[in-house]
């Protein structure tokens, strides 16, 4: 690890800043850039660093090639995943048995291994480079693209790709009403949910009356499915704070939180490590590089409640307080946080940031459509092979992320809906598939943008089961302070879930249009107002859905267990005795080379056997 | 009392002994005990000046806190929108019914406390368990009881 020393004035910054660009052009070594952020871990990433290492010191390469720990690449389904440059050449899935022949073979011999090469899923060609490979091709990698280049953990590495330099550019040449005006002026909209304009928020919290003021990071990504903020926390902490501190330049704030989530470690760990460092070389605290502006920034570790990524409930939690969302106004910009005017920035916007000051306001606002500018990352999950944070410009279509960079559904099963937004956002059916995605749009096909959730759905997901998912999460995290959401929620869910039980009424579809209605006009925070979303949308967009499951008593998609049955189909059963094994309740009987038996009696429909069975010899129905 | 009270004390010391920290002492005392105990929440009420019912309306209103002494490896299983399409529901009956007790509560032998998370923020790799801080991928029905006897083992 480098030497963290002090920095005493804005000039003394931009000529670290500049060695530290000159020092990453002149390396020699050729560098393996290890994935390793959380997914990467899971995935054994750290035991294929710790393999190349080894490799490393036994064949006496260390002045010769270089392994650097980075965070999240994006490309969460080619885990772990190492990009070797000048090589430029991009290796999936590896293993530890692997690091032999990627420093023997790719290193010293310049041979590419074809076994650890992405194949595209549609023309089944192995792809050496990453920027060759279609789940990167349509993606414009502004916020996120240098997670794949530096170590996480050290803060001349981000230098190097001229990380801080937006804040030394500032700090020497812009007063904060001129900072706010390019806020302004690049359009950036809040990347949290909402999409309230980032320059307007800066703007109130620097006119209002009170002092002192605060700025909060909003770390609590908490809509299932999202987790690009982890991702840029892990794998690139001081873009995030780089945009705190330019944020709290232009406000005038001189203290601040960074709200996270429990649930994230090594986010926590990294943001730690990240703000220790930038305390260290005098980028944070007292007369900051010399000059009269001063910021303290403390970390507030959440206690698992979804409702505090709402920003008054997230206020009272760090107060120490039950998380319970107030009535607004007052904005936490005129009244927040210990009653003073509080800016509330999520984690996305703030590494948004310093990327609008590099590149200038005019630059990021000619990307994207009319009303929303830049580029948004999505977390592209579900029934998708490409999984992956993607980030693209606002304005591309839902086709492009979903088969262009997503590569299609896979085995070859049909798409069915892509839900954004999370508990607040909504499914959206293939008729939506050419839909430009911004906050606009989406709003008005019944989702909304969210903070990036996409969901892929494909024909074996059960559009009430999903709304039932939903209803369920909701009902548990409604913090209880608004009657409308607390018995709403739990209502609707009890009605959607009759309905996946069988016994579900016509009518029903009306009683939770009115009670959606209903939670939504009397809720007080955005929770209950967008409770009913996930409802109303699927009710608008397969309503047949829900009919077979009240009519027909049957569940097309074979999810909801009280209306399906297990069994086995004799033409295709070999009689391997896989399935007998794994049955809890000894429902299935059978000899080797045997048509086997199920008993429906016992049968309690966990699936098991339908999981563990080669020859398509069960049947959901 | 079976808590050290001296523990305690020095986790309030740590945030100078301020009431606007109590989330964070709250979080200190778990890491400590692993649950919070009910003397503990006595001395940081007489302590701090702030009732023990408020105290309680905090540790019951988060989910990361626990009134009752938890098991000796935590498994957490993932029930995000990613994990619940690709099956998380299924793998979660499973640890019930592997280990015999509802999500939420402590194995009898206190060995496993099953719980779940609303996300753990690894959608690609769903369903996801996380055992004891460790992370487990793509897990499917049958790869729980393995994933069960890792830790069972673990202990003798």
């Amino acid at each position: 690890m480098k030497e963290i020393k002090k920095i005493n004035s804005i000039e003394e910054l931009k000529s670290t800043i500049k060695d530290q660009t000159l020092f990453r052009q002149a390396e020699q070594k050729a560098v393996l850039f290890v994935s390793a952020g959380t997914c990467g871990q899971a995935r054994g990433s750290l035991k294929v660093i710790e393999a190349l290492e080894k490799e490393i010191t036994a064949q006496n390469l260390k002045e010769k090639v270089l392994v650097k720990v980075t965070g999240c690449h994006g490309f969460c389904e080619a885990e772990p995943n190492i990009i070797i440059q000048p090589h430029n050449i991009f290796y999936q899935h590896v293993e530890p048995k692997h690091a032999k022949d990627i420093i023997s073979e790719t290193i010293l011999n310049n041979t590419v291994i074809d076994a650890l090469l992405y194949t595209d899923p549609i023309s089944k060609d192995s792809i050496p480079k990453e920027a060759d490979i279609g789940f990167y091709k349509k993606q414009k990698r502004i916020v996120m693209g240098d997670n794949a280049l530096i170590d996480p953990t050290d803060i001349l590495d981000y230098m190097s790709v001229n990380g801080y330099s937006s804040l030394s550019k500032i700090l020497d040449e812009k007063t904060p009403e001129a900072v706010i005006e390019t806020m302004q002026k690049s359009g950036l909209r809040g990347r949290g949910g909402a999409g309230f304009p980032t320059g307007k928020k800066w703007a109130f919290s620097r006119q209002a009356k009170g002092n002192p003021k605060y700025i909060i990071c909003n770390a609590d990504e908490g809509d299932p499915g999202a987790y690009m903020d982890r991702s840029l926390m892990e794998g690139n902490p001081h873009r995030v704070l780089e945009g705190m501190i330019i944020g709290a330049y232009a406000i005038g704030a001189e203290e601040g939180y960074i709200y996270i989530r429990d649930e994230y470690p090594l986010a926590l760990q990294n943001i730690t490590k990240a703000l220790e460092s930038a305390e260290q070389m005098g980028l944070l605290g007292k007369n900051i590089l010399g000059t009269d502006f001063n910021l303290q920034l403390h970390i507030s570790k959440g206690a698992g409640a979804f409702v505090c990524g709402e920003e008054t409930a997230l206020i009272a939690s760090i107060e120490g307080k039950i998380g319970e969302p107030r009535q607004r106004p007052p904005y936490p910009a005129v009244r927040g946080l210990w009653k003073r005017p509080t800016n509330i920035n999520n984690v996305e916007t703030w590494a948004t940031v310093p990327v609008i000051f590099a590149n200038g306001a005019d630059w990021f606002s000619n990307i994207g459509t009319d009303g929303s500018k830049g580029t948004k990352i999505f977390s592209l999950v579900g029934k998708i092979n490409n999984t992956g944070l993607v980030e693209v410009p606002m304005g591309i279509t839902l086709r492009e992320v979903i088969y262009d960079i997503g590569g299609g559904i896979p085995e070859g099963k049909e798409f069915k809906a892509v839900q954004t937004g999370g508990p607040s956002g909504g499914c959206l059916p293939k008729e939506h598939l050419d839909l430009p995605i911004d906050y606009d749009s989406l709003f008005q096909a019944g989702s909304i943008m969210g903070s990036g959730g996409m969901i892929v759905m494909d024909e074996n997901t059960c559009m009430v089961d999903v709304a039932k998912y939903f209803l369920n999460f909701l009902r548990d995290e409604s913090c209880g302070k608004c009657l409308s959401c607390r018995e709403g929620t739990q209502r609707m869910w009890e009605i959607v879930s009759s309905i996946t039980e069988g016994s579900g009424k016509d009518s029903d579809l009306d009683l939770l249009g009115q009670l959606a209605n209903a939670v939504k006009d009397a809720s007080m925070c955005a929770l209950g107002q967008t409770a009913a979303n996930p409802v109303l949308s699927t009710i608008r967009y397969f309503k047949d859905e829900y009919l077979a499951h009240i009519r027909d008593n049957k569940c097309p998609a074979a999810v909801c267990k009280d209306l399906i049955q297990y069994s086995i189909i004799s033409e295709n059963c070999t009689g391997c005795l896989a399935c007998i094994k794994p049955c809890p309740q000894v429902a299935i009987k059978g000899e080797l080379k045997q048509i086997h038996i199920l008993d429906q009696n016992k049968c309690i429909k966990c699936g098991a056997c339908f999981e563990v069975c080669n020859f398509n010899a069960i049947n959901v129905e | 009392m079976n808590v050290e009270t001296h523990k305690v004390k020095t986790f309030m010391q740590k945030h100078d002994n301020q009431k606007r920290a109590l989330i964070s002492i709250l979080q200190d005392i778990q890491a400590e005990f692993n649950y919070l105990p009910k003397e503990a929440l006595q001395v940081v009420a007489e302590t701090l000046e702030i009732p023990l019912i408020h105290i309680i309306g905090v540790a019951t209103f988060y989910r990361s806190f626990s009134l009752e002494p938890r098991g000796e490896h935590q498994a957490t299983v993932c029930m995000g929108t990613a994990c619940h399409v690709r099956g998380g529901p299924k793998i979660l009956e499973e640890f019930e019914r592997r280990l015999g007790v509802e999500s939420g509560t402590t194995t009898e032998d206190g060995q496993f406390t099953l719980e779940t998370v609303a996300c753990l923020g690894c959608c690609a790799i769903g369903p996801v368990v996380v055992v004891d801080g460790d992370y487990h991928a793509q897990t499917s029905i049958r790869k729980v009881e393995s994933i069960i006897k890792k830790y069972k083992r673990k202990k003798s």
